[in-house]
């Protein structure tokens, strides 16, 4: 009888011990870079386990240069246009592949598909020419432009899963009162479909936020560069004298608002992670 | 779906047929925004970057190019063999790019699979822990090398100081310059972001399972490990592989995470890396774009098995 509840509390204990790891395992390094972002460039040096003082020297740093502000408005903009283009097309594409049977249907959903599986550097050198010839090397509507490239199919993809699932009555009531599929489309599916569109946009606006490769390659100056590619070139005189309290403010300007979003919108996250995965 | 059908039939007989015709003809309307853009984003671009493998061409004058066969890909001039083929560099980064894919997503599967059975179970809090396996998956892949970079500092990180105070280590190591380690660093910090997205997946999966076929179990009193191989795993399998797949292929053509944490160094160079620095940095168009194709073609055949798998799932639903 004693082992029996001994086991069991062991068990409860290691149970405990595995979440706190889990829980470590994931936060720490975030909460470290929010540590490391409040020492002076001194206090560096020692390694601190909690916080002993606080500066916000680096993130006065980091605000008051000009442009570290205008790449997170480059951001915000490219992310939020992407999301609003992402969800108009996706949203008409949707309408056809999920409530009209029509021959090829099929292949449209596998090219999408397939394209959501492009490694960005096959199309790298090729989009690099259509850019340059729709005269938008170095500005962030290219971003925008070559970003759908992962976004749209993705939408696509779950609004479409989305669409399949209203119910079939609604649209019937709308062609026997005369609606065209555009209105029937914005009208009265649409209102239904915010869920989906909230899960999708909110996916596509991260994916766009957070990308690296094209930012890189498609903007050349400064002023025209997202927030990922203006972190990852805050460099100091050599590997040794990276400013690593000015890189961790930086990245926890762009961080927290990510994380905000994400803990707001948990629940719709996980179902639209798993809606694009699992269930294509 | 029997939609379109349904309708018709609610139709008078004469409007039938047009109204079949015209609703296909909407779809293709409707589809028409999407299919242009991805047609200007992917497919065309897709189809230069094959075309400019084949070429000379250079960065600097995208115009002016001479079509010069495989070149590029394999030739062999003065007794010596030349073109990404022909690279030890290249090959050096496939074989990172394999053994990245191979080692992370392994290790992302089984830490996914444990983390998942863990908010499998009912206890207080759950919706915490939840929403911290989220935050690597939030972090941008920039943010996130920076930050593991400057933990794995050689001088002043606080791994180094972790492994020490346990005795691990006996003195700093550089983990992203060392040869031997920095593979291992960049599989770390790949593990530690991508963990959350298996994890969510397989619990997604995990809780759609029945739960009578492990009342059954528990009555006749099988052992719950026995009853995570026997019922759980076979279970989750189609769910978990398509998962493993998405992330092989994601994987494959890593790129951020590498070129941040350790630069253009060769030890953990992946292609992706490989052929961008070729196309960029070198300008040379051709070579990298030789480079980017064959990073296509073996992309896209795991995108076949995975388009494979996926059909079978969607005429299961």
């Amino acid at each position: 009888m004693l082992t029996k509840s001994l086991s069991k509390l062991l068990l409860r204990v290691a149970f405990w011990m595995l979440i706190l790891a889990i829980i470590v395992f994931s936060t720490f390094p975030f909460y470290y870079a929010i540590l490391t972002s409040l020492k002076t460039s001194e206090q560096l040096f020692s390694i601190d386990y909690i916080l002993t003082s606080v500066h916000f020297g680096n993130y006065q740093t980091v605000l008051n240069q000009a442009s570290f502000i205008r790449s997170l408005g480059n951001s915000l903009f490219v992310s939020t246009l992407t999301v609003v283009i992402s969800l108009l097309f996706g949203l008409t594409a949707a309408y056809a592949l999920g409530r009209v049977e029509f021959r090829g249907r099929g292949a449209v959903l596998l090219m999408v598909l397939g394209v959501s599986m492009f490694p960005q550097v096959a199309v790298l050198s090729g989009l690099f020419e259509v850019i340059r010839w729709l005269n938008l090397y170095n500005n962030p509507l290219a971003l925008v432009f070559s970003y759908t490239i992962f976004t749209l199919p993705f939408t696509v993809w779950v609004l479409t899963t989305f669409m399949r699932q209203l119910p079939k009555e609604l649209e019937e009531a709308a062609i026997v009162d005369g609606a065209s599929p555009i209105v029937t489309l914005f009208q009265v599916f649409m209102p239904l479909m915010w869920p989906a569109m909230v899960t999708t946009g909110l996916l596509a606006f991260i994916a766009a936020w957070n990308e690296f490769l094209f930012a890189l390659t498609f903007t050349l100056t400064d002023d025209q560069r997202t927030v990922p590619v203006a972190i990852a070139l805050i460099s100091g005189g050599s590997a040794y004298e990276l400013p690593w309290g000015i890189i961790m403010a930086a990245s926890v300007v762009v961080t927290v608002p990510l994380v905000i979003l994400v803990l707001i919108f948990q629940r719709r996250i996980v179902s639209g992670l798993t809606a694009g995965a699992v269930k294509g | 779906m029997s939609t379109k059908s349904d309708i018709a039939q609610s139709m008078p007989a004469s409007n039938r047929l047009s109204l079949l015709t015209q609703r296909k003809r909407m779809a293709w309307l409707f589809l028409s925004p999407m299919m242009l853009v991805l047609l200007a984003v992917a497919g065309w671009p897709l189809l230069r970057t094959i075309g400019f493998s084949f070429t000379d061409a250079n960065l600097g004058n995208l115009h002016d190019y001479q079509f010069i066969g495989f070149e590029n890909y394999l030739v062999y001039e003065a007794g010596e063999w030349y073109g990404v083929l022909a690279d030890p560099l290249w090959w050096r980064a496939v074989k990172n790019t394999l053994f990245f894919t191979l080692v992370s997503v392994s290790a992302e599967t089984f830490l996914g699979i444990i983390v998942a059975l863990t908010l499998n179970a009912q206890f207080k809090g759950r919706a915490l822990v939840r929403a911290a396996i989220l935050i690597p998956w939030a972090i941008p892949t920039i943010v996130s090398a920076r930050m593991w970079g400057w933990m794995l500092h050689d001088q002043f990180g606080i791994l180094n100081d972790i492994f020490m105070t346990l005795g691990f280590i006996a003195e700093p190591v550089a983990w992203t310059a060392d040869a031997n380690l920095s593979m291992w660093a960049v599989i770390m910090v790949d593990v530690w972001k991508t963990t959350p997205f298996m994890a969510l997946l397989t619990l997604a999966a995990l809780q759609m399972l029945p739960s009578d076929c492990y009342e059954a179990a528990k009555v006749d009193g099988i052992h719950p490990v026995r009853v995570f191989f026997k019922v759980t795993l076979p279970l989750i399998a189609p769910a978990l592989m398509v998962a493993v797949i998405f992330r092989v292929l994601d994987a494959l053509r890593v790129f951020d995470l590498i070129f941040v944490l350790t630069s253009n160094s060769a030890d953990t160079m992946s292609m992706s890396v490989y052929a961008r620095q070729q196309l960029v940095e070198f300008q040379d168009v051709g070579y990298g774009s030789a480079a980017s194709t064959l990073l296509f073609f073996v992309i896209a055949l795991c995108t076949l098995a995975y388009l494979y798998l996926g059909k079978k799932r969607m005429e299961s639903y």
